[in-house]
């Protein structure tokens, strides 16, 4: 289950690649919005692919897809391998 | 007993499939008060077959030998499709509002069984608000397909509810879902109280609930619910309790120090324990057949893998959009309405004969045949056409290539300020105005639903094809794909302008985040796609006999009659000519400032199909003659006028029932006149550029 990525957000991901959520940002809407979704610390998020222009993301958590931009994944942190266990 | 159940769940649950299937075609779709949300409702049926109770439609239209429950009159009350019932959203606050303080007797929580994690979130807060509720777990037959097995009386006996298996999509199930609503609803039984957490959120939540019970209970509110709302940090709770200053500081002091404890911000907070509980839940519940299947590719990422393939992804959407205007344009669709409109013409022909044989009055045979029928029967010709593309645009839709249209879609919107969200508005409008000015409701907040209803215009709707057709056969000859194709082009390419423009000056700042589930591929039921191929088309032919019958009625009318109400010989003598003849100038730098041209610029006011039945009705020939085509040419003089006047309808203002559904959606009527001005003046200057070049061309 450990994080082998050493991204610090979800932007930073390669595709293929998982993390697990540390801390969620986002002002109002959006902070409450991701957390509705399912994007919660200790969660681990899946960068499937990008769009062909680069942006959106497709990520995959808790069974299901989800798309989200590459602005507002940036602020979805992710734990450093280290404390991923 | 009458009772009134809420239908909840997640957008892609099969809601909508469960709401016809449990009402048929009793429904009725309105607003919610005060907001623009759409509201369906609609009564339970239920039918004798072979001595048992059958709960749901059997057939697709719902056969009037099916009777309402016997004792038991049930209004099912579809509520939004929603991930949470925070305050962000109308639809979730519509929701939370309708059950919180409309109370109906019971909750029907549809749940999709295949993504159980993310659905349960909204049940958690579903089973706070204190009413009694059934949870139903469709999509069975994909779990069983995978080969796994969920145990619904572990879930039913976890969240307090009866938890019932169903397909709603094969109809199983839902005999037993009705039996537990109705016996649930009748004892009243609601859910137990469920202690999602333990530590630091305990102690805030027992505190908070605490303070605010005399104040909830007073509104007849849960004051866990209300308390679990404070606690995210929900205002309009704040306000609906009437919360005092120092009871404010109280709630934010617990806080502050939950939020010591636990390490996180309180939405965090909220959210982290009801996944967590989730979670514990399904591990006990759930038997994976294959536990590491979860990383393996399924069918519907395989089929995903191509459709938004790097490199494939834009070809194939392309594809997939010229897939939906060959069939919808191109010989199945020309088929299927040449078919049609032969009927209408033998329907026409016979009812003529008939008035003949009757010797009804002459004037009265000539208002029914070639104002009423004429009129009505050209528009009914075109039914064929919008039914055709709705099928394929619900085909799309249900499968979940929608929302992937969306995520390829996203980028370039965003560019003129829009997000992907707004593709499918945009898409509809190439079917319809209304229906696509109504779908903007999906977007999340008022700057981009504006911002969409005032581009979606721009897409030349269906109406407008038989006018093109008609005007290509006369003057382009041979080049009518080309034709159709460029005025399509122009629209999208002014839309894209006017997108850049209205960013500048009017919607400053970014479009509302865009994160959207993408739902699984699934392949579309037959039911949900016709159920909606006869809503359209019920709405068509409504709108043919109301608002375009009233206007070839009244054109006919002010046609044939002159200022003094003696019959005009000439259409100039006449009132619609009078008033025709004094806008006229304005179009003669257009090329086409006469008053034949004038009058059907303003019919096509009242329906787009209006603009070719006028002129067919002003020259007094059958639109599919060749005389339709010489009259065509009599009042357009020069391609170049013909080329202005097809500019000009593409872009003026949209037709009345499009004016009122932007006018309601825009939730301003000064905006949507200022829209609809906008447009004409727009297209009257556009149309005269083209006419300029198209002179300079020697057209």
């Amino acid at each position: 289950m450990a994080s082998k990525a050493r991204a610090a957000s979800v932007a930073e991901l390669n595709p293929g690649e998982s993390g697990i959520v540390a801390s969620v940002g986002g002002e109002g809407a959006l902070h409450r919005h991701l957390l509705d979704m399912g994007i919660t610390p200790g969660v681990k998020v899946t960068l499937v692919k990008t769009a062909p222009m680069g942006d959106p993301l497709e990520l995959h958590l808790r069974g299901y897809a989800l798309t989200l931009r590459k602005d507002d994944a940036a602020t979805i942190t992710l734990r450093r391998e280290a404390d991923a266990q | 007993m009458s009772y009134r159940f809420a239908l909840a769940g997640n957008q892609n649950s099969g809601k909508t499939t469960l709401f016809n299937v449990l009402t048929g075609s009793n429904q009725h779709v309105g607003n919610w008060p005060g907001v623009t949300v759409e509201q369906k409702t609609g009564v339970l049926l239920h039918h004798h077959h072979g001595g048992d109770a059958h709960f749901g439609a059997p057939s697709l239209f719902g056969k009037k030998r099916m009777q309402e429950a016997d004792n038991n009159d049930v209004t099912i009350v579809d509520l939004p499709g929603i991930y949470s019932l925070s305050p962000y959203s109308m639809e979730e606050i519509v929701s939370r509002n309708f059950i919180t303080l409309e109370k109906p007797d019971l909750v029907i929580n549809i749940v999709d069984a295949t993504n159980l994690e993310r659905n349960l979130y909204l049940t958690l807060q579903l089973l706070q608000l204190g009413t009694p509720m059934v949870v139903a777990l469709n999509m069975m037959d994909e779990v069983r397909l995978r080969g796994d097995v969920i145990h619904t009386d572990i879930l039913s006996k976890e969240l307090g509810v009866p938890v019932v298996a169903i397909c709603a999509r094969k109809g199983e199930g839902i005999d037993e879902l009705v039996r537990l609503s109705l016996d649930a609803a009748e004892n009243h039984r609601v859910p137990p109280k469920l202690d999602l957490c333990g530590g630091g959120l305990h102690k805030a939540l027992h505190a908070i609930t605490h303070l605010v019970e005399p104040k909830a209970n007073d509104i007849g509110l849960n004051p866990r619910y209300a308390a679990t709302k404070l606690l995210e940090g929900d205002e309009p709770m704040q306000e609906l309790l009437k919360l005092t200053e120092d009871e404010l500081h109280i709630i934010e002091e617990i806080l502050v120090s939950m939020e010591k404890t636990c390490g996180m911000e309180r939405a965090a907070v909220m959210a982290d324990a009801r996944y967590t509980w989730i979670e514990k839940l399904l591990a006990k519940a759930v038997v994976r057949a294959r536990p590491d299947a979860e990383n393996e590719p399924t069918l519907s990422d395989r089929v995903d893998r191509v459709l938004t393939h790097p490199v494939l992804a834009i070809p194939m959407f392309i594809l997939a959009m010229l897939l939906v205007f060959w069939v919808t344009f191109g010989p199945f669709g020309t088929w299927v309405s040449d078919g049609f409109s032969a009927l209408v013409d033998a329907g026409i022909d016979a009812i003529a004969a008939w008035l003949e044989n009757a010797r009804v009055a002459q004037w009265m045979q000539d208002l029914l045949v070639n104002g009423v029928l004429t009129g009505v029967g050209t528009v009914l010709s075109f039914m064929p056409t919008i039914v055709i593309l709705f099928m394929s645009l619900s085909i799309l839709e249900d499968s979940g290539y929608m929302a992937r249209a969306a995520f390829l879609m996203d980028k370039p919107l965003r560019k003129i300020g829009l997000n992907g969200r707004s593709f499918i508005p945009m898409m509809m409008g190439f079917g319809c105005t209304v229906p696509a000015v109504m779908a903007a409701r999906s977007m999340n907040g008022r700057r981009d639903r504006r911002f969409t209803i005032l581009l979606t215009p721009f897409m030349s709707c269906g109406a407008k094809v038989p006018v093109y057709a008609l005007f290509a056969k006369a003057f382009f000859s041979g080049n009518q794909v080309l034709v159709m194709t460029c005025l399509y082009l122009m629209g999208i390419a002014l839309a894209i302008i006017a997108g850049f423009v209205l960013k500048k000056v009017l919607f400053h700042g970014d479009a509302a985040p865009f994160i959207m589930e993408l739902p699984a591929y699934r392949l579309p039921t037959p039911r949900n796609v016709l159920r909606n191929m006869w809503d359209k088309a019920k709405d068509f032919i409504q709108r043919a006999f109301t608002v375009i019958f009233v206007a070839t009625v009244a054109v006919w009318f002010l046609q044939s009659f002159t200022l003094q109400m003696t019959p005009a010989d000439t259409v100039q003598e006449s009132v619609l000519g009078m008033v025709a003849g004094m806008i006229a100038p304005v179009f003669g730098p257009l090329g086409f400032g006469t008053v034949e041209a004038s009058t059907a610029v303003i019919t096509g006011m009242m329906a787009k199909e209006s603009v070719v039945s006028t002129l067919a009705v002003m020259a007094g020939v059958d639109l599919e003659s060749a005389a339709m085509v010489t009259t065509l040419q009599g009042i357009f003089p020069t391609v170049a006028a013909a080329c202005s006047f097809l500019t000009f309808v593409l872009l003026y203002m949209p037709c009345v029932a499009a004016f009122a559904a932007m006018r309601r959606e825009l939730e301003s009527r000064k905006w949507a006149i200022l829209a609809v001005t906008g447009q004409t003046c727009l297209a009257w200057a556009v149309a005269f550029v083209v006419y300029r070049i198209a002179m300079l061309l020697g057209a």
